[in-house]
């Protein structure tokens, strides 16, 4: 696979190391109430879509970026690539 | 036979060869099936199942039945294609498949049998009992079966593998590639032109008809001659294209030195190519079936285009009289070829009542081949004519052809589905391509050339198109454009064995049985009956055997579907998946800074990772390892000793938020760390599981080193990135590794700070006072070497970690030898320093083994409550906090002498050993010779509360069983007052 | 002065080279490193005093800028590589430091890599048997992390003739190795 890196342009997915749903990103709070719960469901419950997975890939042989990688599991088709560290902070993660 | 005149090959060259030990001669240009046929050998192999005599069918690389061993000893290559196969000066072969030989063959018995080895047979007939199954029957089947075998000396030769790109890669040089090459290269296109045939031009090649006024192969040659007067291309020949894998990539295996009779000095024999495209066209020709009649697979019986091809490139024809039979007007043609070429025809047999006239040839209309006969080769076929009469012709080659596929197999790599044409009734591309793919020529079903030439400089106009290139469309040089005229016909009616799949030996009678038997799927049908397994893969039987079951279900073609296509195109040797790096080179080997000194020394080397790591330093005398070790440990806890401990992983963390951010990586806290201290920490998976384990210095404010255990350094840097770039962003914290940077020693014993204070500069005060347990600091060694030190112990001694830059690491080695001489200072390896851990009881790769916690591993109270740190949260959930977790704890055999197997399960005495009475196992053991006991550390349920108790500890993979007492894990110095001295 | 004598990555006191056809591949030891990484919010004051430290702009996106004593190239997202001559720059990191003050983090990598220097004809044709790079149409002074015979290596393309390979330096023997054979199987 080819996954077009946002800075560097196509890239030989066999540089990056494969990590897992991108809602890893979603980390919850380990001080509040319900955390555990909460880190159940985030160490453990993932969906496995026939279709669209964003999911993340770590450029370990490159520049050593964290992507979240938008991927068809059906066909490998890749609609988007960015940097992780982009998407954490959309997603309202800070310090 | 060979012709008296024409072909593509250089007569004035003789080749010498042997098959099957005698020896024979050909040309440059031939093949190894084409120069056998010169020399009048038809017979080249016995079939998989009957041991069927058999011949060659094909002309290129879908040759089902000509597989010959290639080469002798390491080299020895079992089936290959005898046509494919370029001939060389030396070139050894040998039939496959036959015992004692080719002509007599005693497996041949099963072709008599053969009522009873029809599809299914293996699996109904060997059933029962089940027992006989492994000791019997499959080593039977696997003796009798099968194509060549495979030698079991080493292959003497290398493989590469390389990575190419391009813009355009054009698969297959025939007319369309050709035509497509030329109109990407001139408008200065990156291009590669792979081809699986040592010359290209494809059917150019093998045809009599010309382009504008030249014969199509000159046509070719000059083509190919302005390719590669070109900079921007890269012509491919021996190359074939494998595989379509995702976003444009293919793999090609290109064959360097197949043709040579060894390849030259440090040269590859092929090279596996990871081709990078932007866009690609697929030109790959169309393959010609067979059609099914009784006895259709002796050797002489051929697709007639072959027959054609060998008359045309290779002069040869296997026979002085012939015959064709066709359903189409492409036998006709080569029914024409071969009067052209002076062969004999005996008949042109068409299934087609209005058939057309072929000038100078007897054309049997509406007839049809119902049987054949010649032992070892054909003699004579039977003919039903139209008006119901049977008529013998006594040929020795009858060539066949039953239309043409398009070779679409790499279309569907993608698994992408071909479309039913009834116009050519043959499958063609479907839509839906793999992405960048366009395809030409015949293998779209376009089958003249003329079509092949304006479909390849088309799709090469496309492909520029999408590139944003700006091409000129050729002009198309003149061509036959004979439209394709074929009315279907599979195979004769009748009750005699018609072959379908040569190589598998299935017969139509096989797919019936089939179809009665339920397996009617074409998946199920290809399992049932192997029809299209093996090197094959069903080039030219698959399309016969479903028109057989779509006849049987009723249904159409193309509602019957194919099967899928799958990579690898033709086989691959595994030395070229393999490539060069095998071996002692099959991943990178990494050396320590003390490596090439530790070699003088003696040292046996373990590998740890891809390091090399000091095992132990045997000395004169010592005849077994345990003397060697237990030597350095002593010596090490009786004065001074060292150990190269580079290999563990460092990373350099910097920013502002270092301290916070290593508070989140670790269970324990670091926000208070301070400067010139270092720390003992835990790094847990999310899930609550200790992950790492190691120490994080603060060498300023902003400024720690984190190290890690050798095996986790690289997962636990990217851990660290993740945590950095995924789960806060907004923390000022820089990370680099720096494990190769430094060259790392542990100076370990009670003398370890008098041989120190020898090296480090005197400004640096390394008393105890000034620089206690746990300290770090940046100094200077050996007169101003820059250099860092911790006083940090794995070993439970008086002990520091002596850091200088890696290029003077061979020289620091030196010098600390030669300043602790006085001490009696010992090099110590990996098996005395896990020997000290233990007596330690310092936990290490096989305690932090991926299934236990910081509270298993009696560090539980590390895990702060009081802040978030990655894993805190689920390491306190109930599982893991039952009152029976097990805890890690020392084991003492009562029988000190007793060795205790690592890995072994413990048991109450007297349990029973099954799974519930399981009290915990042993992660790792060793002989202390401080102890002078065996001893171990293991994790036992509810075990702190459990010291003084006596268990089994039971090796059922070794026999042993030994009583053990639980004790501390802590074997040596339990308060800590060594290292604190 | 102190009395440490190196070794090069190969493990010897002097640098190896080997001539391969048209090809020479060159142990380089005497390059200081150091690496630099911008402070959180201070990426473009980061980027602006590297460009002064080196005297040219700071590399761009997988780029090499040549100055003059100090090369940098781009090793990751506001992350840089500093190059200078061994000798006279062996504290480079401490100076590079220095300099840049609270906006960079500077580790020494001086002794982290080894350095190989491919020159001559040839290089994309030895290189395609060993990394997937596009060399052959790499621009002059691209700077490229990536994967030569397994070995994480950064990949300096110079000009078509002149190529610089930084590998980890516990793994020169293996890298050193895999560049002459390839070059063997080639030439």
């Amino acid at each position: 696979m080819i996954i077009d890196h946002p800075l560097l342009g196509p890239c030989d997915a066999q540089e990056f190391t494969y990590k897992g749903d991108a809602c890893l990103i979603d980390r919850p709070e380990g001080l509040g109430d319900g955390a555990e719960a909460a880190f159940h469901d985030y160490a453990y419950l993932r969906d496995n879509p026939a279709g669209l997975h964003r999911e993340l890939w770590f450029h370990e042989q490159g520049d050593r970026s964290w992507l979240v990688v938008t991927r068809n599991t059906l066909t490998h088709e890749i609609v988007g690539v960015e940097l992780a560290r982009d998407v954490a902070r959309s997603r309202g993660r800070g310090r | 036979m060979r012709l008296k005149t024409g072909g593509q090959i250089d007569r004035s060259t003789a080749l010498r060869f042997q098959f099957d030990g005698r020896d024979y001669c050909g040309h440059p240009g031939d093949t190894l099936a084409s120069a056998l046929m010169a020399n009048g050998v038809r017979l080249m192999g016995r079939s998989f199942k009957y041991h069927r005599p058999r011949g060659v069918l094909s002309a290129g690389s879908e040759e089902p039945n000509a597989l010959v061993m290639l080469r002798s000893g390491g080299r020895c290559e079992p089936n290959s294609r005898a046509t494919v196969a370029e001939l060389f000066d030396g070139l050894q072969a040998r039939s496959q498949n036959a015992w004692p030989g080719l002509k007599f063959d005693a497996l041949a018995i099963n072709d008599r049998l053969s009522n009873f080895l029809t599809a299914g047979f293996y699996y109904k007939t060997f059933m029962w009992p089940a027992a006989f199954w492994e000791k019997l029957y499959e080593p039977m089947i696997r003796r009798a079966a099968g194509l060549g075998a495979i030698t079991t000396a080493p292959d003497p030769d290398a493989y590469d593998k390389g990575f190419l790109h391009c813009d355009l890669l054009v698969i297959g040089a025939g007319p369309a590639g050709l035509m497509a090459a030329l109109t990407a290269a001139r408008a200065g296109a990156r291009v590669i032109l792979a081809d699986e045939d040592f010359r290209m031009g494809g059917r150019l090649n093998a045809e009599s008809y010309g382009i504008d006024d030249i014969a199509g192969a000159d046509w070719a040659a000059q083509a190919v001659a302005e390719l590669a007067s070109l900079p921007n291309i890269r012509l491919m020949s021996r190359t074939t294209v494998i595989g379509a894998f995702d976003h444009g990539i293919y793999g090609a295996v290109e064959r360097v030195a197949d043709h040579l009779p060894t390849p030259p000095e440090g040269k590859p024999r092929q090279i596996l190519w990871r081709i990078y495209s932007k866009r690609a066209i697929l030109c790959a020709g169309a393959l010609e079936r067979p059609i099914a009649f009784a006895n259709n697979d002796r050797p002489g019986i051929l697709s007639a285009g072959a027959l054609r091809a060998y008359a045309n490139r290779w002069a040869v024809s296997p026979a002085e009289s012939v015959a064709v039979f066709t359903n189409n007007d492409d036998g006709h043609r080569t029914a024409a070829d071969l009067v052209a070429r002076g062969v004999k025809l005996a008949a042109l047999i068409d299934t087609r009542a209005d058939a057309p006239h072929c000038p100078g040839v007897e054309l049997l209309a509406g007839a049809q081949v119902t049987d054949t006969s010649g032992r070892l080769g054909l003699r004579a076929i039977t003919v039903r004519l139209a008006n119901g009469q049977a008529r013998k012709l006594k040929v020795g080659a009858l060539g066949v052809s039953g239309g043409w596929n398009p070779n679409l197999a790499l279309t569907c790599h993608q698994r992408a589905r071909p479309l039913w044409d009834d116009a050519i009734a043959a499958f063609v591309p479907g839509p839906d391509l793999p992405s960048g793919m366009a395809v030409a020529g015949a293998a779209t079903g376009a089958f003249s050339t003329h079509a092949a030439l304006a479909g390849g400089a088309g799709m090469a106009m496309q492909a520029l198109a999408d590139l944003g290139m700006t091409g000129t469309a050729p002009d198309l040089p003149r061509a036959e454009d004979t439209p394709t005229r074929i009315t279907p016909f599979w195979h004769v009616a009748g009750n005699k064995r018609a072959w379908l799949d040569l190589q598998n030996d299935v017969t139509v009678k096989d797919v019936k049985l089939a179809h009665q038997e339920g397996f009617r799927a074409v998946e199920h049908l290809k399992r049932y009956t192997t029809l299209g397994m093996a090197t094959d893969q069903g080039k030219t039987s698959n399309m016969g055997g479903l028109a057989v079951m779509a006849e049987l279900t009723g249904q159409s073609i193309a509602q019957t579907g194919t099967t899928i296509f799958r990579p690898p195109y033709t086989p691959v040797a595994l030395g070229t998946l393999a490539g060069r790096f095998t071996g002692r080179e099959f991943r990178p080997t990494r050396l320590t800074p003390s490596h090439h000194w530790a070699v003088e020394q003696g040292a046996e080397f373990v590998e740890v990772g891809q390091w090399l790591r000091a095992q132990y330093f045997p000395r004169a005398g010592e005849t077994h390892w345990r003397e060697s070790v237990d030597r350095e440990v002593l010596a090490t806890r009786g004065s001074v000793g060292v150990c190269d401990v580079t290999t563990l992983g460092k990373i350099d963390v910097q920013g502002r938020d270092g301290a916070a951010f290593l508070n989140r990586i670790y269970c324990n806290g670091f926000a208070k760390l301070a400067v010139g201290r270092v720390r003992y920490g835990v790094m847990l998976r999310e899930d609550g599981i200790a992950f790492d384990d190691g120490t994080a210095a603060r060498l300023a404010e902003d400024h720690f080193v984190v190290t890690t255990t050798t095996a986790n350094a690289v997962p636990v840097y990217r851990h660290m990135e993740f945590a950095r770039q995924c789960l806060w962003p907004d923390m000022d914290v820089q990370l680099i590794s720096t494990t190769e940077a430094w060259a790392q020693y542990a100076i370990a014993g009670p003398n370890s700070r008098k041989l120190l204070q020898k090296i480090v500069d005197a400004e640096f005060d390394i008393s105890n006072d000034a620089f206690p347990f746990m300290a770090c600091a940046e100094i200077t060694v050996c007169k101003g070497c820059p250099a860092r030190l911790f006083r940090i112990s794995f070993s439970g001694e008086l002990a520091y970690e002596l850091a200088v830059p890696a290029r003077y690491g061979d020289a620091l080695i030196r010098r600390i030898m030669a300043e602790g001489a006085e001490f009696d200072i010992t090099p110590y390896g990996t098996e005395a320093l896990g020997v000290m851990r233990i007596e330690k009881g310092h936990a290490a790769g096989s305690e932090l083994n991926g299934q236990t916690t910081a509270l298993n591993l009696g560090l539980g109270r590390m895990v702060s409550t009081r802040k978030d740190s990655i894993g805190a949260v689920l390491s306190r959930r109930e599982g893991l906090n039952m009152p029976d977790a097990p805890h890690l704890v020392g084991l003492r055999p009562l029988n000190p002498q007793s060795r205790i197997p690592a890995g072994a399960h413990l048991l109450e005495i007297g349990a029973q050993m099954v799974a519930a009475n399981d009290q915990g196992y042993l992660s790792s053991a060793c002989y202390s010779p401080c102890l002078q006991s065996y001893i171990a550390l293991g994790f036992v349920k509810d075990g702190q509360k459990r010291l003084g108790h006596k268990l089994r500890a039971l090796s059922p993979l070794t026999g042993e069983d030994v009583e053990v007492e639980i004790v501390s894990p802590h074997f040596i110095d339990p308060q800590g007052e060594r290292l604190r001295a | 002065m102190h009395d440490l004598a190196p070794l090069t990555p190969l493990g010897a006191p002097a640098p190896h080279c080997d001539d391969i056809g048209p090809l020479r591949i060159a142990e380089t030891p005497d390059r200081a490193l150091a690496s630099v990484s911008a402070r959180l919010g201070q990426e473009a004051a980061c980027k602006t005093a590297l460009g002064a430290l080196i005297g040219a702009d700071a590399p761009d996106i997988a780029r090499y800028t040549g100055g003059t004593p100090l090369n940098s190239f781009w090793i990751g997202p506001h992350s840089w590589m500093l190059e200078a001559p061994y000798a006279g720059h062996s504290d480079l990191a401490a100076r590079a430091k220095a300099r840049l003050g609270d906006c960079a983090s500077v580790t020494d990598q001086s002794d982290a890599w080894a350095r190989f220097d491919l020159t001559g004809e040839g290089i994309a044709r030895v290189m395609e048997r060993l990394c997937n790079l596009d060399l052959a149409a790499m621009a002059a002074g691209t700077a490229r992390r990536s994967v030569v015979a397994h070995i994480g290596c950064h990949v300096i393309g110079h000009d078509s003739a002149h190529a610089t390979l930084y590998g980890p330096r516990s793994s020169a023997q293996s890298l050193h190795q895999a560049l002459i054979m390839a070059a063997k199987s080639v030439f």
